[in-house]
């Protein structure tokens, strides 16, 4: 019996949040909506959600090519097919790493930073003047940063294809000496426009859509206490990762299905 | 008849099931300094929460200025909020931002106002609480005490009608501590402002104030000018004005004979 009532009131908890994650979209779409009256304020948050991700995202990007370079080489040499590595390279990047690697990275950097941000302005009552001196804190702090958000994660992803491309070059050309021509040639030919690279672009601005509102709703909630940020944080990461890479089944089984 | 800008009526309020008013009523004249005390958790910042139309009374009428508080939503309430200034226990000041900005913050944001006026204002506050030359530093820089002053600054910086004090006492050295009290009372006459201190510093709050509420239980359990309150025939209230540690409040929480209790180890 204490295990139906422990289901339930989780199932109450969890639809209870739902709920509220719901009503705090529709204020932050509003209030995404008004930012863009004032650029400033979305130019301030693409240099602190962005331009500050970059690093670990290029990086990142430059590791995951190089090993695809290697895994590739391995298998395909096997089929004397090493020809296409650039096409594997690009499109598992372009298709898949890309846009969900970047989303992992950016809820891991971005995401725990706008969560610790937000619950920071939070417990210090910071929102709550704004809310005194007739400011709406959804208009000033969380609109900026939801439009920086969406609009931050489809260049980082595209930044993180790019560099992996390049890294399976290095490993590619530099490594096991696969022709330069026929490394950029395959990937020229083999790689679609619309269906991977279009396709790409949807899911990161997806995946960006969901980081951001998770983190800005968490911080928003978050107990005002140490604590309470501590875990809204983790919250953010964790909830942030898991609905990136569920979301990412459906996207792929609804882009490349037959 | 005095002129009342704040009336509460019959005010009833709940964190969940915790309730915190059952009953309030209390008046803030307009012009004076009002110092709210009582005990923690009796709801004295609760209070301030739902002049500012923060938090929403389950029940009862609370007016601003002859405006109904509760009935206010959206920008009608941001309105009413223009006429109100607030200092926060933790200053809540902008950390990203500079004094200076930070003073400036409200006007940009809420007004159309020019540059040249907005520096005009914002150094005029800054020189009444003593800081025009701290325009330049950060937040981080600043001591306790200079923090709030510049919090203070912000508060006023809209010319409010009235400004609420959420404990604007706590964790000052003794020095700051008379500099905030001079600066709450000289602004508030010469702004010609309403000035409503929420404390629970009775000595500091027996200087400042012309009038006194003190909560207790959700209600006013006693009001009146500070020498009224300070000899006060009430027990409870005697105790409280005069920080006795035992009274009507037992310094022992309620348990079992200690006797008892040593025994049974």
């Amino acid at each position: 019996m204490d295990l139906v009532a422990k289901l339930g009131r989780q199932g109450i908890h969890f639809t209870i949040h739902l709920g509220s994650s719901l009503l705090f979209l529709g204020s932050a779409l509003k209030g995404a909506a008004a930012s863009f009256s004032r650029f400033r304020l979305i130019i301030e948050q693409l240099y602190a959600v962005g331009v500050l991700t970059m690093l670990i995202t290029v990086v990142a990007g430059l590791f995951v090519g190089m090993v695809l370079g290697l895994q590739g080489y391995y298998q395909l040499v096997n089929f004397s097919a090493e020809s296409n590595l650039g096409l594997i390279v690009a499109l598992s990047l372009v298709r898949e790493l890309g846009p969900v690697l970047s989303a992992l990275l950016f809820a891991g950097r971005a995401g725990s930073a706008l969560t610790a941000e937000i619950g920071l302005m939070k417990a210090t009552e910071q929102l709550a003047a704004m809310e005194m001196m007739a400011i709406d804190p959804i208009k000033r702090i969380i609109g900026p940063r939801f439009v920086a958000g969406i609009i931050s994660l489809p260049i980082l992803a595209a930044m993180f294809s790019a560099i992996g491309i390049l890294g399976g070059y290095l490993v590619g050309h530099g490594q096991f000496g696969i022709d330069s021509g026929v490394y950029w040639h395959s990937m020229q030919s083999g790689v679609d426009l619309i269906k991977d690279v279009f396709n790409g672009v949807i899911k990161s601005i997806v995946f960006g859509f969901i980081v951001v509102w998770i983190a800005l709703y968490e911080g928003y909630n978050s107990p005002p206490t140490s604590e309470g940020i501590s875990r809204a944080t983790t919250r953010t990461v964790v909830w942030s990762s898991l609905t990136v890479l569920a979301s990412d089944y459906l996207l792929t089984a609804l882009m490349f299905g037959e | 008849m005095e002129d009342f800008i704040v009336n509460a009526s019959d005010i009833h309020f709940a964190y969940r099931d915790r309730p915190i008013f059952e009953g309030l009523n209390l008046a803030i004249p307009r012009g004076k300094v009002t110092v709210i005390m009582g005990p923690s958790g009796c709801g004295k910042s609760t209070f301030l929460g739902l002049l500012g139309g923060r938090l929403a009374p389950t029940s009862g009428n609370l007016e601003f200025d002859g405006q109904s508080v509760p009935a206010k939503l959206g920008p009608s309430l941001y309105k009413m909020r223009r006429k109100m200034g607030m200092l926060f226990q933790k200053n809540a000041l902008l950390t990203d931002l500079n004094v200076f900005d930070n003073v400036a913050f409200p006007l940009r944001e809420t007004t159309e106002l020019q540059e040249p006026l907005i520096r005009i204002q914002v150094l005029t506050k800054l020189e009444m609480v003593g800081l025009r030359g701290a325009g330049d530093m950060q937040i981080s820089e600043l001591s306790g005490g200079m923090a709030r002053r510049v919090a203070l600054a912000r508060a006023i910086v809209l010319d409010p009608l009235i400004v609420m004090y959420d404990e604007p006492f706590v964790g000052l050295d003794p020095v700051s501590m008379g500099i905030i009290l001079k600066l709450i009372r000289n602004l508030n006459d010469a702004l010609n402002l309403t000035s409503i201190v929420v404390t629970h510093d009775v000595k500091e709050g027996c200087e400042i104030a012309d009038y006194m509420y003190l909560l207790d239980r959700g209600i006013v359990s006693a009001q009146g000018t500070p020498d009224q309150m300070l000899v006060h025939a009430d027990p409870a209230i005697e105790q409280f004005m005069q920080g006795l540690s035992d009274g009507p409040v037992r310094f022992h929480y309620p348990a079992r004979d200690y006797l008892e209790d040593l025994q049974d180890i």
